[in-house]
């Protein structure tokens, strides 16, 4: 079944949401998280996701990077049924296909930068010596060379933002969701990391998902889209949506996008 | 990912520290505990320890341990030399008899009579001058830790040990001091005084019997068992090798003294607190690296490769607090304990210890792992 979605690929989007709901917890403390998310993300798009606090973005990549289960709807990664996966499989998927930049870098701190970077290659069974060196040339691209020895507490937060970054690079993932990765950079060095981020997107047709708050990275995105309350509001071009001001595409209700549930 | 894991582990300084310590001072315990109590019960048989071996002692059956004498008559040793696959038999007398000191007051001293012509029987240590010396007149050797204590004399109102060409007087018989000799602690810590069986005879005349034990060598090829079966069988005397004898023994003691129950009690309570301390410390470093191995769930390591990073973490936490732990009793038997309290380590003790080591260490990581596979990677994106 994997292998003949794997076949649909160029046509269908590197992921395809529809009708995605997810909620925490129970009775009166019960939270709508995700209520009916329809959403797809191209091969080689920059998606930004926006919004308030609390309204949803964590747990929308968290579903689409296959380390949370979706209560309903459908959500369709790189040809692959998120929900008819087993954990084992969802595991196996994201050491192979998925890159993370956590929100709050999630270093190892017993572990240099250079052998934070290498994990996603060790976790693959990739040898020590081969993955120290592809991690400190994926060092070097983030302008962290010099620093590839250093344990994580001997960094500065954008430093260590960086390395979070490098880490979700080194294994050439064909999708990668980051949460919040400059807001600890300043405006030059979360530049340069976007530029970064923008080549990996354009030559190699990866898509990446970035949560954001910082409005002087929207120019780096192919789209926006704007989430409220467990709903997407609004989803365009980073000219067309801002988070200041009302959407320019206004997608259709909620309760109307649901029906919209015909995949790939 | 195992290497990652040992980095884990010890990258922490003060936490690694933490669960190794407790991991060798419940170590260091469980072993120190059972080897004062296998001190203390050889105590029970040091004159077996100190007596030269031979294949097999013989001896009244009721006797139910080493000190438990039960004279024999002395024609039973002719019996016994009749027994098939008796090479020789010689007499032993062990008795008590009381040295008068030169300050007037009476010490209560073992007494013990070789064989005179063979000496078997003696002590397998001297410290100063030789078994062969008790063939002169008068003669006797004495343990140097009589010796220097309970029989030291006072001269000039300092304590002098007794020494070498020294006289004692022995329940009014004159003995002349020719050979120290070693022995081992035992309870009462009594003088041992070794003579001849002839002149021990006269030491003590108004003893009717004095046989005590018959040493017995078998013929080559002979078995040890089968012998004490026809010795048994001819002249209704009991038969033990060495081992058995001192199996009889502590088997004596442990069923008529609370010892056993007092040591196991604080063995158990040893183990069970340094346990709890490990296994706790280890789970609390699991807990707060909770969070890094969801990072690695997160990053596609998978639920196996998982446990076992935790599991190599608990063996290499429990390897090395045993370690340690063990170097510690090595170095306190060597140094801080004197001859006078000296533990018995066998090897059973420290090879039982590593075993409930690693069972806590597993125990505790089958704990741990059970977290680590019931996380949810999603607590990765929680800030
Ligand atoms: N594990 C959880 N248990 C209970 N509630 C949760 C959990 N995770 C998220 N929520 C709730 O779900 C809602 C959406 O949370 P989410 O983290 O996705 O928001 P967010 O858009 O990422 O916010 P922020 O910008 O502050 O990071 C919030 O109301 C939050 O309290
Ligand atoms: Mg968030």
């Amino acid at each position: 079944m994997i292998e003949s979605d794997k076949s649909g690929q160029g046509n269908e989007p590197a992921v395809h949401c529809r009708g995605v709901t997810r909620s925490f917890g129970s009775g009166e403390a019960r939270v709508m998280a995700l209520r009916g998310i329809d959403l797809d993300v191209r091969h080689g798009e920059l998606m930004m996701l926006v919004g308030p606090s609390g309204c949803g973005k964590t747990t929308l990549i968290s579903v689409i990077a296959a380390i949370l289960d979706a209560d309903g709807g459908e959500c369709r990664v790189l040809g692959e049924d998120l929900g008819r996966m087993r954990q084992a499989a969802k595991t196996a998927f994201r050491r192979r296909h998925i890159g993370f930049v956590f929100q709050s870098y999630n270093l190892v701190p017993a572990l240099s930068a250079a052998e934070n970077v290498a994990v996603p290659l060790l976790i693959r069974g990739e040898r020590e010596k081969p993955a120290q060196a592809a991690a400190v040339r994926v060092l070097e691209q983030v302008g962290l060379a010099e620093r590839a020895r250093a344990m994580p507490d001997q960094l500065s937060g954008g430093q260590q933002q960086r390395v979070a970054i490098a880490r979700a690079l080194v294994h050439a993932p064909d999708l990668i969701v980051c949460d919040e990765p400059t807001s600890a950079l300043d405006h030059r060095t979360g530049h340069a990391l976007m530029q970064l981020m923008r080549s990996i997107v354009m030559e190699n047709g990866r898509s990446l998902i970035i949560v954001t708050h910082d409005a002087r990275i929207f120019e780096f995105a192919d789209r926006i889209a704007e989430m409220d309350d467990g709903r997407i509001v609004a989803i365009g071009a980073p000219e067309q949506v801002h988070a200041a001001v009302p959407p320019a595409v206004p997608v259709p209700a909620p309760e109307a996008s649901r029906s919209g549930g015909t995949a790939a | 990912m195992l290497s990652i894991a040992l980095k884990m582990l010890t990258g922490n300084r003060g936490k690694y520290f933490a669960i190794v310590s407790s991991l060798a001072f419940t170590s260091f315990v469980m072993t120190q505990q059972p080897a004062t109590f296998m001190g203390i019960m050889a105590r029970t048989y040091s004159f077996l320890t100190d007596t030269g071996r031979v294949d097999l002692w013989v001896m009244d059956p009721k006797v139910q341990f080493v000190d438990d004498i039960k004279p024999m008559q002395d024609t039973k040793l002719y019996a016994v030399r009749g027994v098939e696959g008796v090479e020789w038999a010689v007499p032993l007398y062990k008795g008590s008899i009381r040295a008068r000191l030169d300050n007037g007051t009476f010490q209560n001293c073992v007494l013990v009579g070789l064989d005179d012509a063979s000496l078997i029987g003696g002590p397998a240590r001297m410290v100063e001058g030789q078994l062969a010396d008790l063939r002169r007149s008068e003669s006797i050797i004495v343990d140097i830790d009589g010796a220097t204590n309970r029989l030291a004399r006072t001269v000039n109102g300092e304590r002098v040990p007794l020494a070498v060409g020294d006289v004692v007087e022995l329940n009014d018989h004159r003995a002349t001091v020719v050979g120290l000799s070693q022995a081992s602690a035992s309870f009462q810590s009594l003088p041992i005084v070794y003579t001849t069986y002839s002149r021990a005879k006269a030491f003590v005349p108004a003893e009717r019997k004095l046989l005590s034990f018959i040493l017995v060598k078998l013929r080559p090829g002979e078995d040890a068992h089968a012998v004490a079966q026809r010795i048994r069988a001819t002249t209704g005397l009991a038969a033990y090798t060495w081992d058995e004898f001192r199996n009889l023994t502590l088997h004596y003691f442990l069923k008529n003294t609370g010892i056993l129950i007092n040591f196991g009690l604080s063995i158990t309570l040893a183990f069970l607190i340094g346990a709890a301390i490990a296994g706790q410390t280890f789970y609390a470093f699991t807990l707060e690296n909770l969070r890094h191995f969801g990072v690695l769930k997160a990053l596609g390591a998978g639920n196996w490769t998982l446990a076992w990073m935790v599991l190599l973490q608990a063996v290499v936490a429990g390897g090395t607090g045993y370690g340690l732990g063990a170097s510690a009793v090595a170095l306190f038997s060597n140094f801080v304990i004197g001859a006078n309290f000296r533990f018995l380590l066998i090897w059973q003790i420290p090879a039982a210890v590593l075993a409930m080591v690693l069972l806590v260490c597993v125990t505790t990581a089958l704990l741990s792992i059970r977290r680590v596979v019931r996380l949810e990677p999603a607590v990765v994106f929680k800030s």
